[in-house]
């Protein structure tokens, strides 16, 4: 067939082709040429594979060490006999009573950001996707700070019958799902679900900063802890209630991920391909906002993990677009690793929202920097 | 005996007509595009639609792909009412090429061809050497085997509506829908990515393709649907239907048709009001 022969003349050819094509099999020897069809799902996979069971081990390393770390410090062996339930009883009630709540929540609320921004930012087709502006921790933070600083009734008595989190985390999805319905125009477009995300966070926002600046300076202090994200005092109920809700969302996710692919190559193709895609995407999406829902009422709107978990683990793996199981695994990383590095290395009751975003931004930006110097 | 078997053949190339568009009528909104429209797409040639900007030739070949579903009528696919097939089972039968398709930034030319193999794939089989082998042909016959692990995004214009094409064809159909598959491309690349569509059609392809420029349509295609204001002015061969009248009559356009003189069919010349010297 004559189309076989490539063209020859193409001036476009010769500067791409002369430069990055060998420069790309000397740095990236997993990714051996596709063409060997054959293997174009393992080409890749073992690559990706390795990397997250790398991430997902220094996870559960950072998970024992920040157990083990305390006014009561247990060894590392100490803390995986715990976990084998092979402890001493001492261990065994300062490991399971005490300090794992807080350490499950964070690898809970770090895994369900991780994969909500990996959602968020596929079907948006936009790496500035996360739940952040999608509108849910601009509205459960306005809900939780108008709960914790006016003094009324009415407030106290929601407080004291659900609880902050839970009221919070109703406000998070009520207005999550307003930006959804609002930018609903026959089907989701990734800009305007932007757009309107960043409007109405912009309104939640003006309506916290206003409480803060009219509200007792007592209760300021208060709300602004519960803003900056926090794993302090998880108890068991709480953090049961987060893994069970993760769990079955996930599952969700994973049920509908083979649908993902397609729909990376827009909605024109995806459809093309089969993809039922408003369906799939709105399945996706509420996925995301409940996962976001869930983390938020377990540690309060903990900045920055739901945007740069799935751009680091798009780097680390070296996959084109978010990764879903990286991505979780990430977050999971940079939340328990965060809170670990709140708890020893700086002053006491530094809350771990403030160190994601002082870890997670420097580790993108160098990663998108290293991409340069290539 | 001899009429029976005439009558047969006649009834068979009736039957061939496995994408047809019958009383139709689109719009979005409150606007209609296309109003009561019927269209057979002949089996196993090039169909190219044409008409001036805004006159509804992709929103026909929309139609036919069901990306829009008709506010009235049908789209008929292989006897079927197009809109009462699943959506995977119409992505089994018939490939499709959007306008201007844009990839993930980095994704390689082997994976994105290795996506059309989706609608083929489930949950648990998501790859299988069916698959491995159907990509391959794909590649090997749009000409970009030796760009399998190029990201899509490094490529010119040609070859990556190239790739695009080869994505379509790995979903494995002989039914193509290609919407403007030329645009942004320069005319030699224009030309190369024709000459695969014509490429696809000898291997048995029916091509279905809107395009812009006539004499480009006029040289690749077997059958031009002409349309204007959303609805069908002439369909036929080049031969029959491209004359200076219905130039006129679609596009508004002067234009001189002669013969090619590289070709066996007709080529438009325009006549603007500037550099023009009639005899």
């Amino acid at each position: 067939m004559s189309g076989k022969d490539l063209r020859p003349s193409g001036p476009d050819i010769q500067p791409d082709g002369a430069e990055v094509r060998p420069n790309r099999q000397d740095t990236r020897p997993a990714m051996t040429p596709g063409v060997r069809l054959g293997t174009v799902s393992f080409v890749w996979r073992p690559w990706n594979v390795l990397i997250t069971v790398l991430l997902a081990a220094a996870a559960f390393l950072v998970f024992c060490l920040s157990i083990g770390i305390g006014d009561f410090p247990i060894g590392l062996d100490q803390v995986l006999a715990t976990l084998l339930g092979r402890g001493e009883q001492v261990d065994e009630f300062v490991i399971m009573d005490l300090r794992m709540p807080r350490a499950l929540a964070g690898l809970v609320v770090g895994i369900a950001l991780g994969v909500s921004g990996a959602i968020t930012q596929s079907v948006a087709r936009n790496p500035l996707a996360s739940p952040d502006i999608l509108g849910i921790t601009g509205g459960a933070s306005a809900v939780a700070v108008f709960l914790v600083t006016v003094s009324g009734g009415t407030a106290a008595a929601v407080v004291n019958a659900v609880g902050l989190s839970a009221a919070a985390l109703a406000g998070g999805l009520g207005t999550g799902l307003l930006v959804y319905f609002l930018a609903w125009r026959r089907g989701i477009d990734g800009f305007r679900l932007i757009l309107i995300g960043i409007s109405v966070s912009a309104v939640m926002e003006a309506i916290t900063t206003w409480l803060l600046a009219t509200a007792d300076i007592r209760d300021v202090a208060r709300a602004q802890a519960w803003l900056v994200g926090s794993l302090d005092g998880r108890s068991w109920d709480e953090v049961r209630v987060a893994i069970w809700g993760t769990l079955v969302l996930l599952v969700v996710v994973g049920g509908v991920s083979f649908q993902f692919k397609p729909l990376h190559l827009g909605d024109d193709v995806a459809a093309g391909l089969g993809v039922r895609y408003t369906r799939v995407r709105a399945v996706l999406l509420l996925c995301a906002v409940l996962l976001a829902g869930v983390a938020v009422s377990a540690a309060g709107p903990v900045p920055f993990v739901a945007l740069v978990a799935p751009q680091v683990a798009m780097r680390l793996v070296r996959c084109p677009t978010p990764p879903i199981v990286a991505s979780g695994v990430v977050g999971a990383l940079l939340l328990i690793g965060a809170d670990l590095v709140a708890r020893t290395a700086l002053p006491i009751g530094l809350p771990v929202g403030v160190v994601t975003a002082a870890i997670g931004g420097p580790f993108l930006v160098y990663l998108l920097v290293r991409a340069n110097l290539r | 005996m001899g009429a029976q078997h005439t009558v047969t053949e006649v009834a068979a190339a009736v039957d061939a007509t496995r994408l047809a568009a019958d009383g139709v009528s689109v719009g979005y909104g409150a606007r209609t595009v296309i109003e009561d429209l019927d269209v057979a797409i002949p089996s196993g040639v090039v169909t190219t639609i044409i008409g001036p900007n805004g006159c509804g030739k992709s929103t026909l070949l929309r139609t036919l792909s069901r990306l829009l579903k008709p506010t009235r009528g049908t789209v008929v696919l292989d006897g079927d009412d197009i809109g009462r097939l699943r959506t995977r089972d119409v992505a089994k039968k018939l490939g499709l090429l959007p306008q201007a398709p844009v990839a993930p930034e980095g994704l390689t030319v082997a994976d994105l061809v290795a996506r059309g193999r989706h609608p083929h794939q489930s949950w648990l089989r998501q790859w299988s050497s069916d698959d491995a082998a159907v990509v391959e042909r794909a590649l090997a016959m749009t000409g970009v085997s030796d760009l399998g692990d190029r990201p899509v995004d490094s490529l010119s214009g040609g070859q990556r509506q190239r790739v695009w094409i080869s994505m379509t064809l790995a979903q494995g159909t002989d039914l193509l829908l290609l919407d403007e598959p030329t645009t942004y491309l320069d005319l030699a690349h224009a030309i190369d990515v024709l000459d695969l569509v014509d490429d696809l059609h000898e291997s048995g392809c029916t091509v279905v393709m809107v395009l812009h420029d006539l004499n480009l349509a006029t040289r690749y295609s077997d059958n031009l649907v002409v349309m204007k204001e959303g609805s069908i002015l002439a369909q036929g061969h080049p031969r029959d239907v491209i004359t200076a009248e219905l130039l006129h009559e679609a596009f508004g356009l002067r234009a001189m048709v002669i013969d090619d003189p590289v070709g066996d069919r007709p080529l438009i010349v325009p006549i603007g009001r500037a550099h023009v010297q009639l005899p």
